[in-house]
């Protein structure tokens, strides 16, 4: 049984419960639910930030361009990025597709969440920092270069799904052994691991915090695995932490976001 | 109307400016430096321009228009107030400041052509947005080493309603550091102007309100050192005052 908080829609206080993710229930003041019966809020509440380059896979494919132009040399501080709030999204709310594109890029990330302010944190004290972890579906528009901002693809709306709870951090053994899988319409599409993060998690806070404080509430992606899957129109969407959780959604046209579908009882 | 958040008897207050003073809601009347300023508005969103001033992205030898707006976001941990004291790291060789004209939207807006646009906008403030060029990668450059660090973007001291400022198109941007005019410029020579960004913006995103975008700043940035005062000012709007401090 895992401790996990996590927000309900309708309800703005941060719960706290159990997760039994064996058999999908969540235990919320002594009584059983299955996780299809909640309806999960995103559960954060500060801002949120990106790491790219931190998969040895992805370094890797861009490791032949980074001696020439634009790039001239390798990174050497972590490349961050933020997803703005209009971004935020939550667990099985739909994926917007704007109009004219065809596809999106699905990001399986693993989110740390922050628990105390952390300025120049040492790596061996990173860990006390972290409230604990989350699933984050980093959507983004296909883009070639890391060049300059993707603002444009990273940041439309509903592009960020959150959740659906946060586990907390002594829940996880080991953070740096977490499978992470995407499906799309049901067939396995990527699988990565956090164990091929280049900078790990304390490492990373390390050299974050050196450069800007994170709040409590904030949140900071470990990064995004090599050969993100894409998604269109229609598809259902799932992305998977081992451990923490998993997030659900269908890919609609940005303008029936939203609206939902009504069920049949409904209409009659 | 100019508005303003300051610290005052360890609470928070809105204050709005009367007579060159501060006028707390109770009627209190204050001097600038009897108050501590905090940014005017809480921004969920900060927008920032790059290379939005044809003169400057010349200074920084790019000749050719880029195919797309350069624009990046900060986080709050940048956020200071007037009269505020920024870090100056120890280890670096150009830390430059940057004025800048900063847009407070009014209203969420998304897909909102220029035409519309300042509908949106609820008053307009003045931002300095350093930047420590010793860090810059070219990495989703601007990098957040370079532009998201604490303290590292003063805002202020006042908003000043939309409607107080008759064209925000022809604004003067002055850079005084030590007293010395550094750099000066105009909004005019913007290349994407404040109804453009607008419906740039919205044309991908929503904004919100309250939310802030910088509309970036146009040549004339040169190094500061540990104990300079750099006084940004915005014509119309007013003066933002920072002293940069060591580690």
């Amino acid at each position: 049984m895992t401790r996990i908080k996590f927000k309900l829609q309708g309800f703005p206080q941060i719960k706290e419960g159990k997760l039994d993710l064996d058999n999908s229930q969540v235990i919320l003041n002594g009584q059983n639910y299955s996780i299809n019966q909640l309806t999960f809020d995103n559960p954060i509440s500060g801002t949120l930030y990106g790491t790219v380059l931190n998969y040895k896979g992805e370094y890797e494919l861009l490791k032949p361009e980074m001696d020439e132009k634009p790039y001239q040399k390798p990174p050497e501080a972590p490349v961050l990025y933020i997803k703005p709030v209009n971004t935020f999204s939550s667990h099985q709310k739909p994926i917007p597709l704007p109009e004219g594109e065809e596809q999106v890029q699905i990001g399986a990330a693993l989110g740390l969440v922050i628990g105390q302010t952390a300025t120049k944190v040492k790596a061996e004290d990173a860990l006390d920092y972290i409230e604990g972890y989350t699933v984050v579906n980093d959507v983004s528009l296909p883009f070639a270069s890391v060049y300059r901002p993707a603002i444009k693809q990273k940041a439309r709306d509903g592009f960020c799904p959150i959740g659906p709870w946060i586990v907390k951090r002594d829940e996880i053994k080991d953070p740096h052994q977490l499978t992470t899988k995407v499906w799309v319409n049901g067939e396995l599409k990527q699988e990565n691991n956090t164990n091929n993060l280049i900078r790990t998690i304390p490492e990373l806070l390390e050299d974050v915090t050196e450069f800007m404080t994170l709040y409590e509430g904030d949140v900071l992606l470990v990064g995004v695995p090599e050969h993100q899957p894409y998604a269109r129109l229609g598809d259902r969407v799932k992305i998977e932490v081992e451990h923490v959780g998993f997030l659900e959604h269908d890919v609609v046209k940005e303008s029936d976001v939203y609206t939902r579908e009504v069920s049949a009882d409904e209409v009659r | 109307m100019k508005y303003g958040r300051v610290m005052y008897e360890s609470r928070v207050h809105d204050v709005v400016e009367v007579d060159g003073k501060v006028q707390l809601r109770d009627g209190r009347l204050l001097d600038e430096q009897e108050v501590e300023w905090l940014a005017p508005v809480e921004p969920q969103t900060i927008f920032t321009l790059g290379l939005n001033y044809a003169d400057h992205a010349k200074e920084l030898s790019f000749t050719s228009p880029l195919p797309e707006p350069l624009v990046f976001f900060k986080g709050k941990n940048t956020v200071n107030g007037h009269l505020g004291k920024t870090v100056r790291p120890n280890d670096v060789e150009f830390m430059h400041y940057e004025c800048e004209l900063a847009v407070v939207i009014g209203k969420s807006a998304k897909n909102v052509n220029k035409e519309d646009a300042l509908d949106y906008v609820k008053g307009y403030t003045i931002a300095n947005d350093y930047a420590i060029r010793d860090y810059l990668e070219n990495y989703f450059r601007p990098n957040l080493r370079v532009k998201n660090r604490d303290g590292c973007t003063p805002v202020g001291p006042w908003m000043v309603e939309k409607d107080d400022i008759d064209d925000p198109m022809n604004l003067q941007l002055r850079t005084f550091v030590n007293g010395q005019k550094t750099q000066e410029g105009s909004t005019k020579d913007m290349i994407l102007g404040v109804a453009e960004l607008i419906e740039y913006l919205s044309s991908f995103m929503t904004l919100n309100e309250g939310d802030l975008i910088l509309t970036g700043t146009p040549k004339g940035s040169v190094d500061t050192k540990v104990g300079d005062e750099v006084v940004t000012e915005v014509e119309g709007i007013g003066r933002l005052v920072n002293t940069i401090v060591g580690e």
